[in-house]
């Protein structure tokens, strides 16, 4: 029996499917070109795509065919050689539609294997994201930001090439650069000279860092037991979510406003890639961003005030966009947090110290974009990326 | 309602009045009798008889429900599985492609566990358009999780719709049931009925209770979410539970009808017509038990021990009990008035369950299968005895075409 690679890319449906695809493809075609076999697929059960909701797509290849079927007809892969996280926000875990509860993004992740990231950020802040895992396992960061490269029309902005120079890096086992050039070329008749240069940058300027056993993210991420078919409600009905309760106001124990009760097994931690920070000093308490949020994110506090709730928040942007009050609502990139703790809850307790917290993520956000948060974005992040890769 | 039950049973069997009138009228008397609280309708032939029998008795202010005529047979079906899903008694119906028409409100009412109660009046499927009978259009939900049924006379049709209410809508079972009545052969044939007395069809029929799973804003549940791999095994497996429990319910509900109404069914899952002493059997489904029966008694005048098993429940199959059954005979022959192409042996969809129950009990007689009275083309006597002819000659040892079609012309 000869050697089963298998790589999984962790991306946001719908807009990074293409990219994705592309990924997985190539790392097929030019392990065939070394004399391997493999198949690329989507995981099923993300599909219908909806869009930011995290899904994942993988390449399983083997030394042989037989070696091939011990990887196939499976949902997805027992454990990954490389990891690849087209989007750092992802970094804090995946909450996807083909399972219940969060895995941290480095769940599949061998032993020893290589979890590579586009990101801005630092290797330590990565890591800090990233959940804590019993065994050492190295990080390669490719400097980009999350690429939007789109579903129906691909802007190629060069990451899949990039991204595979370093797969052809880390693990040079599983294909060699010069058949990756090879196949870049042959899919990619006007592109691929290009692109190949794209890999090759990217192969030599590739370094990873090694990740030491129980190092990063301690927090425990929720899990969801499943029930046995005799303790399940029959008739596919489950029980509606019960109306919500009035807030206690953290300082004062006043009693008041409306928190609706949530879905307690689906949260939307990492949904999102931006979160709204609501500087409650210049809410007007027009209720807008209340009626406006499609997920009734907002929890209205005992003085009138709308609360965003993180476990509630898919990061759209709508309350920003609909908020009247200049500078009132800003979405902030999702990896300035550290916790989904109540900004309300901050802000009632000190409220100087919440407004230097305020200005100092709304200054210092990464930039990020939905693809669609004003026009012309897009196009600046591309002259970005140029810059960086 | 007190004071009726407590009726002495003489003074009850005066209440009970007799009329002539069609197994679709039968079924609509039934609708009245358990106080159906809503239906829907869609014209189509034969079904439709029951929609107009309906429309009268509510015209005439004799019963009191919502009749919504649908627009067409998917809503029909799936404005009574809403209407059940909030606790109505529901009734409803359709024929052949009618029928099919409605397959994915058919096929979502199962898993949710509604009790529907519906008629089929037994049409052929299009093409080409023709109005008699044939089961494939009820045949088609019989893996689904519908309870399916035949009858073959109109007091059995008004005595089985009401026994189809107290079985679906038992907690334990809580799966819809559709009651099939041959096209024209009942739908259309006035026969003399008893009709029971409304004050035993209520202590026969407790009210729908639906329970934790009603729909209701005190009762705040969802139903039917999306769901994935991580579920759908364990609904499934809910389903077919329910499924399984239904035999006993339907034992009971027989048992406790004999007690109230005085009239007896005898095994509820199917008749048997002159097996005590037979050497060979015949086995149907429906109205083709009258030329069977008919055959029968001059087969028996001419020596020759030849019974008939009638089958009424089809879904749930009592598997065990008819291959028991069928055991003791020399050969049998089952006649399918329906198709079921590519099947094993080329036969028809009874023939080919017959023969697995009969396997699994380690029976060994020939099972020899016909397809006869497609589109509504009348069983014959001659047919039955060329049945019969070919059932003796495979008892007797002598090789059979496992399947053969009666009564076509070649
Ligand atoms: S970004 Fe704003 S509008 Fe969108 S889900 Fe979050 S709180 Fe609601
Ligand atoms: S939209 Fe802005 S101003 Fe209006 S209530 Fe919401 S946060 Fe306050």
């Amino acid at each position: 029996m000869g050697r089963l690679y298998a790589v999984e890319v962790v991306y946001r449906g719908i807009f990074q499917k293409t990219l994705a695809k592309n990924i997985t493809r190539a790392i097929v075609l030019a392990a065939h070109r070394d004399g391997k076999h493999g198949i690329s697929f989507g995981r099923y059960g993300d599909s219908p795509e909806r869009n930011g909701i995290p899904a994942k797509a993988f390449a399983i290849v083997g030394d042989d065919e037989v070696t091939l079927e011990e990887g196939m007809a499976k949902y997805e892969p027992k454990e990954v050689d490389v990891t690849i996280c087209v989007d750092d926000t992802l970094c804090k875990g995946v909450e996807s539609w083909a399972w219940y509860g969060l895995q941290p993004i480095n769940r599949l992740t061998k032993p020893g294997g290589t979890l590579i990231v586009t990101s801005l950020e630092t290797p330590e802040r990565l890591i800090e994201m990233s959940h804590r895992k019993d065994t050492p396992y190295k990080l390669a960061i490719i400097k980009a930001a999350a690429s939007f490269s789109g579903l129906w029309v691909y802007k190629d902005d060069h990451t899949d090439a990039r991204i595979l120079g370093a797969v052809a890096r880390v693990l040079p086992e599983l294909f060699s650069l010069g058949s990756l050039q090879e196949t870049l070329k042959e899919e990619n008749p006007k592109t691929g000279e290009l692109l190949a240069v794209s890999a090759q940058k990217q192969f030599d300027r590739t370094s990873t860092v090694g990740v030491a056993a129980g190092e990063g993210n301690t927090e425990v991420p929720y899990t969801f037991e499943m029930p046995k078919w005799t303790e399940m409600r029959e008739g596919i009905a489950i029980p509606g979510i019960p109306a919500g309760a009035a807030i206690k106001d953290p300082v004062t124990g006043e009693v008041g406003g409306f928190q609706p009760e949530r879905n307690p097994t689906f949260k939307k931690y990492l949904t999102r890639t931006m979160r709204p920070v609501v500087d409650f000093e210049k809410c007007i308490k027009c209720e807008l961003c209340w009626i406006a949020c499609p997920d009734s994110c907002f929890d209205v506090t005992p003085e009138k005030l709308y609360d965003a709730n993180m476990a509630a928040c898919c990061g759209c942007g709508v309350c920003e966009a609909i908020c009247p009050v200049e500078k009132c609502i800003t979405m902030v990139n999702e990896t300035a947090f550290t916790d989904n703790a109540s900004q309300w809850q901050a802000f009632r307790k000190d409220a100087p110290a919440y407004k230097s917290w305020l200005v100092t993520v709304i200054e210092n956000r990464p930039d990020r974009s939905h693809g669609f948060r004003y026009r012309g974005q897009y196009e600046e992040q591309i002259k970005q990326e140029v810059s960086h890769g | 309602m007190a004071e009726a039950i407590a009726t002495p049973p003489a003074r009850e069997a005066a209440t009970e009045k007799t009329s002539l009138i069609t197994g679709s009228e039968a079924i609509a008397i039934a609708c009245q009798l358990a106080d159906v609280d809503v239906i829907t309708a869609y014209p189509i032939r034969p079904y439709d008889t029951v929609m107009q029998y309906v429309s009268k008795l509510v015209a005439n202010g004799e019963m009191d429900c919502e009749y919504i005529v649908a627009e067409g047979e998917h809503s029909q079906f799936e404005v009574v599985k809403h209407a059940c899903a909030c606790g109505a008694r529901v009734f409803t119906g359709s024929s052949g492609v009618g029928w099919m028409y409605a397959m994915e409100a058919l096929t979502v009412t199962p898993a949710l566990r509604i009790p529907v109660v519906a008629m089929v009046g037994n049409r052929a499927l299009d093409d080409p358009g023709a109005f008699g009978v044939e089961h494939n259009d009820a045949l088609a939900v019989r893996d689904l999780g519908w309870q399916l049924v035949w009858v073959d006379t109109a007091q059995e049709a008004l005595d089985t719709a009401l026994i189809a209410y107290r079985v679906a809508e038992d907690r334990r079972v809580f799966l819809p049931c559709a009651i099939s009545c041959d096209g024209a052969f009942l739908t259309h044939s006035q026969g003399i009925v008893k009709v029971p007395d409304q004050a035993k069809v209520k202590q026969f029929l407790p009210a729908y209770d639906r329970g934790d799973l009603l729909l209701h804003p005190d009762n705040p549940i969802t139903v039917a979410p999306q769901a994935n791999e991580d579920w759908l095994m364990e609904i499934r497996r809910q389903t077919a539970a329910a499924m399984e429990r239904s035999p006993q319910v339907i034992r009971e509900a027989y048992a406790s009808f004999e007690k109230i109404f005085g009239r007896s069914y005898g095994n509820p899952f199917f008749e048997e017509y002159m097996t005590d002493d037979a050497d060979i059997v015949l086995v149907g489904m429906g109205t083709l038990s009258m030329p069977v029966k008919v055959t029968i008694r001059q087969l028996r005048a001419e020596g020759k021990k030849v019974g008939f098993v009638r089958m009424r429940w089809f879904r749930p199959f009592a598997a065990e009990e008819l291959a028991k059954s069928l055991g003791r005979f020399k050969a049998v022959g089952v006649i399918d008035r329906d198709f079921s192409l590519g099947a094993p042996y080329s036969s028809g969809v009874l023939a080919t369950e017959v023969r697995a129950a009969m396997y699994g009990a380690g029976a060994q007689q020939p099972v020899i299968g016909f397809i006869a009275g497609l589109g509504g083309r009348e069983v014959t006597v001659p047919d039955v005895r060329r049945m019969s002819e070919i059932i003796s000659a495979a008892a007797e040892g002598k090789r059979q075409p496992p399947t053969q079609w009666i009564g076509l012309r070649e």
